[in-house]
């Protein structure tokens, strides 16, 4: 059900929003309008050391009364609208407002708060979500932020001015949804923290793992079942220590076939990844793009039931679901490539891209 | 070990008036008469019977009356006959069980607990014989609204999308060459054209045979590919995808080579006696962009003359799919409930997946109009609609038009033995064997089908006049004249009608 | 920010028509492919494409169509009959359901690739992706035939039921060296697959075996490899010497034994 593109400046230097929308654009046919979005990182740099929160609030009073609870939780250090267009395609449904927020000082001297102050964030994102009616937190990293509403990609980054951004890595999505309404909260990236999603296909597991997360203290309601792609990797990299190509792993393992063809000691880390983390693994046809503040990461499911390309040129690293979304943009690729099932292509600022061949 | 499997049926034979003229033998494709000339003795293999009644019927001194058998497992509320014989089945072959026709466990049939409004007093009803009274339907995209030009006379300025015309709202639906006799595809086929209304090739193919039917004619995509050529998708009236049935949702079939005879084979395009395999889901098609794909990859080979509809089976998420499915360019979206009939299905499937048809086009409708864009295609509904009523019923309650499959093959003689894919059918419908095809001849068939949709097509107006209404259009979506009997709160909420009385 | 469509760019070039498509959606573009085929045009170069979907779709002629640029979804789906060059890569679903023709890939192309196709050639220049000549078929004198000069992903050939597709090898990916990936041919029932390496049975798919290469199946390589190779310039004794297996179905019915009859009581 969708389009997703992805752009990350190998060198951390930043980029307009321009070429990410290029890439949306090619892909129009993908999309049936009904949501478009793009995250950026590196876009507030005065600000890189607080929380951007990026708001939707339906009404002046889900405002006020997620301004109560911010006062109450943290130190909002400056809070402005999101800038905007009138655009014709996107009948304006919401205010949308950032805020650029620190955990204050009475709560960062407590010990138990220095190790877990990210969780302290999430335990905020969660409770606006959940308990302010008409209140939703589009995205909550540091330096970073989501533009999304129901509408084309180009008619979002029209209305959100994302051509004036400037950000080091870009990603991009244009749905077609087949699950549920479209509402702007509803529209990719996802996103926790410094955590973006963007997803193609379906997550049949969704059920599965939403449980699984659930008894991990993450609250899944965005009716939506891209939303545990975030927290799964929240839970395994941030939380669990886990390197990105083992979470990988644990997402998209390898078939029981393949895992008995492994030499020891390879196959008993496979075998106890899949038996440990069988409620993390995601099935379905999906291709994601998951983006945190260093690390751009492609996935196909086990089986590709989904189109995804990567290419790399001198400075870039590129991913979308079709090859000409990238070429719109790059006219020196150095390599162009289509990933395996299941092997995660990691771009990450300052290395090679390089596709890890877990299958 | 002993095989302790008791038949279903025996056969009873009045050996008084029996003139042991052997015509049971020839007339019983499943073998159950036997006459051993030289003993002079006769053998009836009972396990064998399916209760077709073709001996029966054919026997010229009425001798022969089959009953169910007696001789049954010890009864049992939960481990029924039918939970052991599929077990003892199962151990000895280690096989799927197939079946054919409809779903057979005793769900609820929302059809029945549904009643229709008649009008009293406050409003008039209208008699049908003396009043005009319209079934025709157009099937297809509608415009938002119409634009005119004005100046020099009027002309119309809106492009109308292709859309097919039905003089009443009920057409044949998809069962493939192959699964059925090119007689029964003939007796639809002429009848669609003499009706008005239109017939669906299934995915086997159009044979030659029915191309001078063709613009009453119905293509099918379907996974397998089979037939599909240009020059097949150009020729009929309008191209079905086929995604998913409502006898077997979510799963593909496998047509045998035995039966891809010479003839099958070439319409369908394939080697002779190879298994003509349809997969599960279309190769090209994992998600609904996938879907929109080959939507437009079918009206750009069209060049845009053809309606393009999207066939699913029944399932839970139906409303969302079925809008992703408009939205991805399908100009109909046909759905097909879990009490839909086949001609080969695993039991498990046919049985346990999918949900009923009343409840999907309720939620279908009410979610189209929901998003504003119940115009942007038609409803069609089918999977058990066997009767006038729940062709009115269906339409109350959102649809466009219906399909109809085992009712029109009931038409043709069939007797729902649930034989089909044994593909020796006694009635000569699902079968390819020449012998027994010559028992359904083409015009007799073509007679009956038209007849029935005759008979329906003249209750619906007289449904429509008790109802006050003159065209069926005033009858869709019209739940308002509906009434729930005996169902429950959530119930009556999905089908969205008021309960009785009320 | 919206990038507005424009109109295809139509002019001359000695006996080629050319048409720009630059910025052009799929649906105009291949109106203005259609009417020129209609007016008689055999010859057409597009240039500047990039993904537009549909190029060929349903198109019924003997022409020759040129492509310079990355050709989108569906290239020549249902198409009967015309040369398509595509001096680029494709994208998904090249050749799908096809009667007759040829497509030419000087680069790479990706997912079910030739998906249905019942008659004509596809030659592949690079890789390909996943499911390529996926239930491929064939009827009578109609033997479709796929060509690949790199190396296939999993479920190659999958559902095969007529026709023979070549993987050549002759480039390997850092990241699967194999020629041809896992579940090689699942549920093949008609067709053969030619492999320009060993193949791991631990790898084929249900259904499938491997079998000796006949006197014919050199001719045949011979044949059509010849042809590839002088596509491509490439030298064709290099490329035929070497060792080909060869993956046939055990069965023209797989799946024979699956069902049993329902006993209903």
């Amino acid at each position: 059900m969708c389009g997703l593109g992805g752009i990350l400046n190998r060198y951390g230097e930043r980029m307009s929003g321009r070429e990410i929308i290029r890439m949306s654009c090619m892909m129009r046919d993908r999309y049936d309008g009904r949501g478009g979005g793009f995250a950026g990182y590196g876009i507030y740099p005065r600000y890189a050391e607080y929380y951007a929160l990026h708001l939707f609030f339906r009404d002046e009073v889900a405002k006020e009364r997620t301004e109560e609870l911010l006062k109450d939780r943290v130190a909002i250090i400056k809070d402005e609208p999101v800038p905007m267009r009138r655009v014709r395609e996107i009948p304006p449904e919401n205010i949308v407002w950032r805020y650029f927020v620190e955990v204050p000082h009475r709560f960062r001297d407590r010990k138990e708060y220095q190790e877990r102050e990210e969780d302290y964030i999430t335990e905020l994102v969660f409770t606006i979500n959940d308990c302010i009616d008409g209140a939703f937190v589009a995205s909550s990293g540091k330096n970073m932020g989501v533009f999304k509403a129901t509408g084309m990609p180009d008619a979002v980054a029209e209305m959100y001015k994302v051509e004036k951004y400037r950000a080091y890595c870009w990603i991009t999505h244009g749905r077609f949804p087949t699950n549920t309404p479209g509402w702007w909260g509803g529209a990719h990236p996802f996103n926790l923290l410094d955590w973006s999603v963007v997803h193609n296909g379906e997550i049949s597991s969704y059920g599965t793992n939403r449980r699984y997360l659930e008894a991990h203290g993450y609250k899944c309601r965005l009716l939506t079942d891209t939303e545990v792609v975030a927290y799964l990797f929240d839970l395994m990299v941030r939380r669990q220590g886990l390197s990105m190509r083992t979470a990988a792993v644990a997402l998209t393992p390898p078939f029981w076939k393949q895992i008995e063809r492994m030499p020891e000691p390879k196959r008993s880390v496979f075998t106890a990844l899949r038996m440990t983390y069988s409620q993390a693994m995601l099935n379905g046809p999906f291709a994601v793009i998951v983006t945190n503040r260093d690390t751009m990461v492609g996935l196909n499911d086990r089986i590709k039931l989904r189109p995804l390309i990567a290419a790399s040129s001198e400075d870039c690293v590129y991913l979308a679901s079709e090859e000409a979304a990238i070429r719109e943009v790059e006219s020196n690729i150095e390599r162009l490539w289509a990933p395996r099932a299941g092997n995660p292509v990691i771009a990450r600022l300052n290395e090679e891209v390089r596709e890890e061949v877990i299958h | 070990m002993v095989r302790n499997f008791p038949p279903e049926f025996v056969v009873r034979v009045d050996r008084e008036a029996c003139i042991n003229c052997l015509r049971c033998v020839r007339e019983c494709p499943f073998g159950v008469h036997e006459y051993d000339r030289e003993k002079k003795l006769w053998k009836r293999h009972h396990e064998k019977c399916v209760a077709c009644l073709r001996c029966a019927y054919m026997c010229p001194v009425q001798a022969i009356s089959i009953e169910r058998s007696p001789m049954e497992y010890a009864p049992h509320p939960v481990w029924t006959n039918r939970v052991r014989k599929d077990i003892k089945t199962q151990a000895e072959t280690g096989a799927v069980i197939l079946t054919a026709m409809g779903n057979e466990l005793p769900y609820v049939s929302y059809f029945d607990r549904l009643v229709l409004d008649a009008c009293q007093v406050t409003n008039p009803s209208i008699d049908p014989l003396r009043e005009p009274m319209e079934l025709r339907t157009y099937i297809g995209r509608k415009p938002e609204k119409v634009e005119l030009e004005e100046d020099n006379g009027v002309r119309l300025k809106t492009k109308i999308a292709p859309n097919l015309k039905l003089e009443t709202p009920i057409m044949f639906a998809h069962m493939s060459y192959g699964s059925i006799s090119i007689e029964a595809h003939l007796s639809m086929a002429r009848a669609a054209k003499e009706v008005g209304t239109y017939m669906g090739t299934g995915e086997g193919g159009m044979h030659v045979e029915l191309y001078p039917y063709a613009d009453h004619i119905i293509t099918q995509v379907a996974s397998g590919r089979f037939a599909v050529h240009e020059e097949y998708l150009k020729r009929g009236a309008a191209i079905e995808i086929k995604i998913g049935q409502g006898a077997k949702p979510g799963i593909g079939g496998h047509l045998p080579g035995k039966k891809v005879t010479e003839e099958i084979s070439r319409t369908r395009m394939i080697p002779e006696g190879s298994d003509a395999i349809s997969p599960a889901p279309h190769h090209d098609i994992y998600s609904i962009e996938d879907l929109a794909r080959l939507i437009y990859a079918l009206k750009e080979a069209t060049r845009y003359k053809k309606p393009v509809f999207v066939k699913i089976a029944a399932v839970h998420n139906v409303a969302p799919i079925a809008v992703g499915i408009i939205r991805a360019g399908a100009d109909a979206v046909v759905i097909d409930g879990f009490r839909a009939g086949t001609g080969a299905a695993p039991q498990v499937h046919r049985d346990h997946h999918g949900i009923p048809i009343e409840a999907a086009i309720a939620s279908v409708d009410r979610r189209l109009r929901e998003e504003g864009i119940r115009h942007w295609g038609s409803i069609i509904a089918s999977g058990g609609i066997r009767s006038s009523a729940d062709v009115a019923k269906a339409i109350a309650l959102g649809a466009d038009a219906v399909y109809i499959g085992t009712a029109a093959l009931i038409a043709l003689g069939c007797t729902v033995c649930k034989k089909c894919y044994t593909g020796k059918c006694a009635w000569g419908i699902a079968t390819q064997d020449p012998e027994l095809r010559k028992r359904l001849d083409p015009e007799e068939g073509a007679r009956r089908a038209a007849n029935l949709l005759r008979a329906w097509s003249h209750e619906l107006k007289e449904i429509l006049g008790a109802l006050g209404l003159n065209s069926i259009e005033s009858l869709r979506s019209n739940r308002d004249r509906l009434r729930g009997v005996g169902l429950t709160e959530p119930e009556l909420r999905v089908l969205g009608v008021k309960p009785a009385g009320e | 920010m919206e990038i507005p469509l424009r109109k295809a760019k139509v002019s001359r070039e000695g006996e080629f028509v050319v048409v720009d498509a630059k910025g052009v959606h799929y649906r105009e573009l291949n109106e203005v492919i259609n009417e020129l085929v209609e007016k008689g045009e055999r010859k057409l170069r597009l240039i500047n494409v990039n993904g537009q979907r549909y190029i060929a779709d349903g198109l019924r002629c003997d022409c020759y169509i040129e492509i310079h640029g990355v050709a989108g979804d569906d290239l020549a789906a249902f198409a009967n009959g015309p040369t398509v060059v595509v001096f680029g890569d494709v994208q998904d679903g090249a050749g799908n359901t096809m009667n007759a023709g040829r497509i030419i890939v000087h680069g790479h192309g990706t997912d079910i690739i030739g998906h249905s196709m019942r008659g004509g050639k596809i030659f592949v220049r690079g890789h390909v992706g996943y499911r390529v000549g996926i239930h491929m078929k064939e009827y009578r004198e109609q033997v479709p035939v796929l060509v690949i000069g790199g190396t296939a992903g999993d479920f190659l050939g999958e559902y095969m039921a007529g026709g023979r597709i070549v993987v050549l090898g002759l480039e390997r990916l850092e990241t699967y060296p194999e020629i041809a990936g896992e579940w090689l041919a699942t549920g093949i029932h008609g067709g053969a697959i030619y492999l320009r390496d060993e193949v791991d049975e631990d790898r084929l798919g249900y259904g499938a075996k491997v079998e000796k290469l006949t006197h014919d199946d050199r001719r045949f390589l011979e044949a059509e490899v010849g042809e590839f190779c002088s596509i491509f310039s490439l030298n064709p004794e290099e490329v035929l010497n070497a060792e080909f297996t060869k993956v046939v179905p055990k069965s023209h019915r797989p799946f024979a034994d699956m069902y049993s009859d329902a006993k209903e009581g």
